[in-house]
Formats: structure tokens, C-alpha cells, sequence
């Protein structure tokens, strides 16, 4: 059992709240609770460490987790923008909801969300190799979802509403990687780059282990879930750009 | 075939009383314009770049090339380079992609500028005599310093100074990206920036690893799309610049084809092989100058505040603005790309229309700068079409702290300036992946080429410098009563806010 330490971040700006996080890391504390989080930025922001968790009791300020490469982050509350922004592995898990940008350009790792996010989910997620980007979100998604999307997983479940997204510009742009809906999505909301199949077995099998891990962390029945009717939205070509130019 | 072939524009001709036949130039022109037909080398003009390859390796100067062989009945509206976009266009429905920087006929402020020397009064100074500091510190400056008296007499320095890059030269080598151009030309000017003492870009393609060795010279990019970021990146580059714009297509983004993700690319990039790597026209984490403000603030939590963040615009319309904004971000420079800046593709209509030239962009940013009492905190790096050492000055005087180069360098290391970049087929090894024609550069070679470029402007500065009777760099910097305008109308000289000749 690796050593805990709890920090009051009541007041502490970001800078030293960080060095306290890394020094705690570096010192070999595999647990760390920030209690009276109210909005500070960038925590662990390209902070390392495999087996590292981090639980904030409270609501945590933009680009949490940026650059990450190993933690886990729990967040009691919700998150403003981009967590999980170019994050390159570990786990964020929100007990709320987040911000736009969720899971920007993010390249590695997983980031769930129990509640909603704003626009620009999942936006230019990329994976490379063993690298593939998972983002889960229970609730409902903004606009711009998996806009420009060159690789990873993204999976919205729209847990309590009608659609889980029912606005303009998903995927738009998309040339890798795959989004997944809970329910459906009308064609018009499409954007340009992106097609709408249906769920193959394969896909199925895909989502489950994250959907497990999902319903784990906020008690609820996997099995339940699994069972739901899903939507595929996949890039239309691997090249959208290929047809736009021609040489001097 | 409505439109038929449109003329070419080369032509090439051989001196078959000069050819030994040695076939060099079929082997070196990617292009394939050359075959041997028995005992003659024929030319297939329409294929000729002009990137002269073939004539410098001719060991008998049997290869002549001749521009526009072919005229079209002239028209000062209708120009060729009109006519021939529409039949392009007119065939294809597309978006025409050029390569390096802007081809459209505006004039150069920099050639209507001159520069002061000393006479009598006010003596020049001779840089073998006297030392001339040309060093030049990129980053933060404070405001003001702290310092407290010591037992012994000394000082205490009680202000914690914001890290900064020391550069023996103000000359660096701007972003040029390992996809858009070979790792060989990364190697090159990597191995020329160390030895000088100067600082070069790693553009958005990640740092491969064989430039490790030259990281404390590199300033790794933070783009769009994020290709290859990830901390140790971060944590690797001597400083690190946010790319917002660039001059050559200011307000888009840019698309690597996946033809150039080759293997060690796409390792480089992190991305698949031969994915298309697409970087999207804004960061869409800002949306704002306080989103901006957040991306400075969380590279540097990243890396602990260790390295200095420039944020680098194209110079539009409100660059000064911009520029105050991102004096205000913790960014400790800010890099101003002017629209003759060079790019390996770019749409033709933004390369030739889209921004403002770069001397009155420094201009006006420095200035917006001052008036806001932030310009000695921040630095000011110019970039976009500086050509020789008196660009360089002029600049200076215009009010950047240091210039990035880069098609410079390229020229150094062979390129002609033929602007097909955007092919992958460089036959000088500079903007291509293909590994024969990228083995054709040498780095050790190549580097000494680069490094005896930025050493000979460096001279050039000192020597300018000097006539002028000024003797450290920082005493050039915005030092506009060095400067004159000819020629110039009064509104550009009021931008600059230098007399003209003879006032």
C-alpha cells in the first residue's frame, strides 16, 4: 500500500498546488486527495506517473490533466474546459460534468464523464500504435463533437435525454477513429466527412470493456446499457481533403 | 480539350557539341525531363521545375534553361500567371496550391529603405577594434529588479528572472517541419544553429530523435494539430512556440498529405502512416486572447516555468492588437510572420493576397507595444522575406529584438526557389522523404553552408553597425532616426515613423 496525503487547496494558486502534486509524486505518495478545489487550472498538467491517483473534491479549472502521461484523476464535481486536453495517457474520471473542448487533441489514456459536456468533444482526438484515446460520456454532447477526429474513441451515451447529441457539425472533418451513440442522430446533424452505420458485432465488443468500466465508476448496469440501440459515426473517406486542390 | 496545353514554362536545351553523355542529368533530375534517345540526351521541357539540379551537376555547362519560352499576346490586366490560374482552374474546379513565399508583384519596403552611416562627427567604429555585442536575450524581462546589499559590499539579485535563450547572433531559423522538409535539412541547420549559437524551429512535426542531440538549440512548435506533443517533447525544446498563424496563408490551417507520412513521419508525428496529417485552421482550445492566455500558462505548468513560450501570428490587419494581447499572456515573445513569409504548400490565393508585409507589421507592433509601456518585457522576433544582412538591420531598426529565417537557409543548402515543395520530389534533398533524393544532402556539409550564412550576415551586421557608430545591438533595436525612407509615401513612412531622405 503506497502512502496517501491530502492536500487543502483552499486559496493555493495552481502553480504551487502543482509543485505540491509533483513533489508528493516524486516523494512515492500513490494517493493524493485535494479537498476545497474551486476552479484552479492546470492540475497535473503533464504530470507522470503510472499508479498515481488523484481525487479532487471539487470543481476543477480548464486543461486539467493537459499533457498527463500516466494518473489517474478523479474529479468529485464538475470540470471546466478541456480536460484531458492533449493528454497523452493515464484516466480522468468526472463525477459531473465538463466544459467544451473535453478530451482536445487528446492522443492517449481515458477520460469519463457522468454528466454533460460542451461543445468541441472529443475534437481532433489521434491515435498512434498502441496509443487510442477513449472518451465516455454518460450525458448529452454540444455541438462539433469528434470535429476533425483522426483516430480514438468516442462514446456518448445520452443517459436521460432524447438524443445524445442534437446538434449541427458532428464529426465534421472526421478521418480516423470512431464515434458511437447511444440512440440515434439525424442525418442532418452530420458534418461534412461524416457517415452514419449501423453498430456491427465487432463495434459492440469494441465499447463494452469501457462501457463496464463506465458503469463501475458510477453505478450502473453495463448489461443494461449494452442492450441499448446504437449509431456509428464513421469518416466518410480516410483523405476528406484529397479532392480540394490541384498545383500551381 | 477545350483548353489545350497551355506553353511551358521552361525550356531546356542541350548543347549536344558540349554533352559527354555522362547521363548526370537523368539521374539527378527527379523530375524526369531527361532520357538518352542513342547517342543524344532529350529534354521534356514540360516536365522542368527550374530547380537547376541538372545544371549543377553538369560537369560541361551543356544545359541552358530559358523561362517562358513562349510569350502570350501581352496584356497588362490579362497577365499570364491570370490566364493560366483560370485554365487551370477551368480544368479541375479547384484550389490552386503553390509552394515557398508570396509571387504577386508588391513592392519591398525593405528596398526603399536606408540605411545611416557616421561621418565626422559621431565617429564609426571599427568592429576588428572594438567589441560590437550583438548578443541578443529572447524572453521575459522584468519590469524592474530587486536587489539588496550584501555584508560584503556585493549585491544580491532578489528578483527570480524569468529564463530567457542567449543568442550570439539575432538571426534564428524559423519552423520548417520534419514532413515538409527531410530530416537531413532538419540535421543541417541544427548542427549550423549549435555551432553558431543560435536557435532553430522543429515546425509542427515533432523532434525525431536524431536531433536530440541539438534540443538545447530547438525551439519546439505547439500547433493546431499537436502533432508529436507530448511532454517529453515539451520538456526536450529549449523554448516552445504556440504557432497561431503564418504568413504565407494567415487565418487556415495545413494539411500534410499522406503520401509524405512516411515511416520515421509518422513516428515523428505520432500519427498513422500515410494518414493525412491535418492541422486545423484555429487551436480549438482558444477561442479567445484568455483561451490563448491559458495554453501559455499550461505549457508552461507543464514544464514547470522553465522555458520561455513565444506565440507566433501572421502579420495582419490587427497585429498590433493581437500582439498586446499576447504581450499580456505570460508569452515571453512574440514571433510576427510577414505575408512573404515561405511555406512548402499553400493556397495561391492566400499566398499572393492574405496579410501585410513584415516591415511595417514590426513597425507597428513595437510601437503598440511601447505605448502601452510592455515592450521591454516582452521580445519581438520578425520573420517573412529577409534576404540578406541589410533586411536583417532594417528590421532590427524597425524594432524586432531578432528574425527568423528560412528560405535563407534553404537557398544555403541548395535550394533555387522553384516552389514545387508541395511535389516531394526535391531533387536537392531538401522538401521530400524520398530517402535517394534526401541521402543527396549532406549534413555535415550542408551545416557548414548554413552556419557560414548566418556568420556572414552576422559580419555584415557588425560592420553596418559600426558605420553607424553603434556599437551594441540593443542600442539598433527600434532606433528609427537610423533609418530613411525613399520613395516611400508618407502614409507607409507615418507606419514605419521614419523621415524620409534628406529630412
Amino acid at each position: 500500500m503506497g502512502k496517501t496525503i491530502r492536500i487543502d487547496a483552499k486559496g493555493v494558486h495552481y502553480t504551487p498546488l502543482n509543485i505540491m502534486l509533483r513533489e508528493a509524486v516524486a516523494d512515492g505518495v500513490k494517493e493524493i486527495i485535494l479537498d476545497n478545489v474551486l476552479g484552479q487550472r492546470f492540475i497535473g498538467n503533464g504530470l507522470r506517473g503510472d499508479d498515481v491517483s488523484i481525487k479532487i473534491n471539487g470543481v476543477a479549472g480548464g486543461d486539467l490533466a493537459m499533457f498527463m502521461s500516466g494518473p489517474e484523476i478523479i474529479v468529485n464535481g464538475n470540470c471546466d474546459h478541456a480536460p484531458g486536453n492533449t493528454m497523452d495517457s493515464g484516466r480522468i474520471i468526472i463525477h459531473g460534468s465538463a466544459g467544451d473542448a473535453t478530451a482536445h487533441s487528446m492522443r492517449g489514456g481515458e477520460v469519463y464523464v457522468r454528466d454533460n459536456i460542451g461543445y468541441r468533444g472529443g475534437i481532433h482526438m489521434k491515435e498512434y500504435q498502441e496509443k487510442r484515446p477513449v472518451l465516455v460520456v454518460g450525458g448529452t454532447a454540444r455541438a462539433f463533437l469528434g470535429e476533425y477526429m483522426a483516430g480514438g474513441l468516442l462514446i456518448v451515451l445520452g443517459l436521460n435525454s432524447l438524443f445524445p447529441v442534437n446538434e449541427r457539425g458532428v464529426g465534421s472533418g472526421i478521418h480516423g477513429g470512431k464515434i458511437i451513440l447511444r440512440g440515434d442522430i439525424d442525418e442532418s446533424k452530420l458534418g461534412i466527412g461524416a457517415k452514419k452505420e449501423k453498430l456491427k458485432v465487432e463495434d459492440l465488443e469494441e465499447i463494452r470493456p469501457y462501457i463496464k468500466k463506465f458503469s463501475k465508476y458510477f453505478g450502473l448496469n453495463s448489461e443494461e446499457l449494452l442492450k441499448s440501440e446504437f449509431t456509428k459515426i464513421i469518416p466518410a473517406s480516410s483523405r476528406p481533403f484529397a479532392n480540394k486542390y490541384c498545383w500551381e | 480539350m477545350t483548353i489545350g496545353s497551355t506553353p511551358v514554362k521552361f525550356k531546356i536545351t542541350i548543347d549536344n557539341e558540349q554533352c559527354m553523355l555522362c547521363e548526370r542529368c537523368i539521374e539527378n533530375c527527379s523530375y524526369g525531363v531527361f532520357r538518352r534517345e542513342g547517342q543524344k540526351i532529350i529534354p521534356d521541357s514540360r516536365k522542368c521545375t527550374a530547380c537547376h539540379r541538372c545544371m549543377a551537376m553538369c560537369p560541361r555547362d551543356a544545359i541552358t534553361m530559358q523561362e517562358k519560352p513562349n510569350d502570350y499576346r501581352s496584356h497588362p490586366v490579362w497577365t499570364r500567371e491570370a490566364r493560366e490560374a483560370i485554365y487551370n482552374q477551368a480544368k479541375t474546379g479547384r484550389i490552386i496550391l503553390s509552394g515557398m513565399g508570396n509571387a504577386a508583384d508588391y513592392p519591398i519596403i525593405f528596398d526603399r529603405l536606408v540605411l545611416d552611416a557616421c561621418q565626422v562627427t559621431n565617429p564609426s567604429i571599427d568592429p576588428l577594434r572594438e567589441p560590437m555585442e550583438l548578443r541578443t536575450y529572447i524572453g521575459k524581462k522584468p519590469r524592474r529588479v530587486k536587489v539588496s546589499k550584501k555584508g560584503s559590499g556585493d549585491y544580491n539579485l532578489e528578483t527570480k528572472l524569468a529564463p530567457n535563450l542567449k543568442l550570439e547572433t539575432p538571426i534564428m531559423i524559423g519552423h520548417m517541419s520534419y514532413g515538409a522538409i527531410s530530416l537531413n535539412a532538419q540535421l543541417s541547420m541544427a548542427k549550423a544553429v549549435s555551432e553558431v549559437g543560435t536557435f532553430m524551429g522543429t515546425g509542427e512535426g515533432g523532434l525525431h530523435k536524431d536531433l536530440y542531440p541539438y534540443q538545447n538549440n530547438m525551439i519546439v512548435q505547439v500547433a493546431s494539430g499537436r502533432f508529436g506533443v507530448d511532454i517529453n517533447y515539451l520538456e526536450r525544446g529549449a523554448a516552445i512556440e504556440i504557432k497561431v498563424g503564418q504568413g504565407a496563408k494567415p487565418g487556415i490551417g495545413g494539411h500534410l498529405p499522406g503520401e509524405k507520412v512516411s515511416e520515421d513521419v509518422s513516428k515523428t508525428r505520432m500519427i498513422p502512416l500515410h494518414s493525412d496529417a491535418i492541422s486545423p485552421a484555429p487551436h480549438h482550445d482558444i477561442y479567445s486572447i484568455e483561451d490563448l492566455a491559458q495554453l501559455v500558462r499550461s505549457l508552461k505548468e507543464a514544464t514547470e516555468w522553465k522555458k520561455p513560450v513565444f506565440v507566433k501570428i501572421a502579420a495582419v490587419h490587427h497585429a498590433p492588437a493581437i500582439a498586446a494581447g499576447i504581450a499580456r499572456s505570460s508569452a515571453d515573445a512574440v514571433v510576427v510572420d510577414g505575408f512573404r513569409g515561405g511555406t512548402g504548400a499553400a493556397p495561391r490565393v492566400f499566398r499572393d493576397n492574405v496579410g501585410i508585409p513584415i516591415e511595417a507589421a514590426v513597425a507597428a507592433v513595437d510601437e503598440k507595444l511601447r505605448d502601452q509601456g510592455v515592450r521591454n518585457e516582452i521580445s519581438v522576433i520578425a520573420s517573412g522575406g529577409i534576404r540578406d544582412s541589410a533586411d536583417l538591420t532594417k528590421t532590427i531598426a524597425l524594432g524586432a529584438d531578432a528574425v527568423y529565417i528560412g528560405t535563407a537557409a534553404l537557398v544555403a543548402m541548395g535550394c533555387r526557389v522553384c516552389g514545387s515543395c508541395y511535389r516531394g520530389l526535391c531533387p536537392w534533398g531538401i522538401a521530400t522523404q524520398r530517402q535517394d533524393l534526401v541521402d543527396r544532402l549532406n549534413p555535415d556539409e550542408a551545416s557548414h553552408n548554413v552556419a557560414n550564412l548566418i556568420n556572414g550576415w552576422t559580419l555584415e551586421l557588425a560592420e553596418l553597425m559600426g558605420a553607424a557608430g553603434i556599437n551594441s545591438i540593443e542600442s539598433l533595436r527600434g532606433n528609427r532616426d537610423r533609418l530613411r525612407g525613399y520613395m516611400l509615401d508618407e502614409g507607409i513612412m507615418k507606419v514605419l515613423d521614419v523621415k524620409m531622405v534628406g529630412a
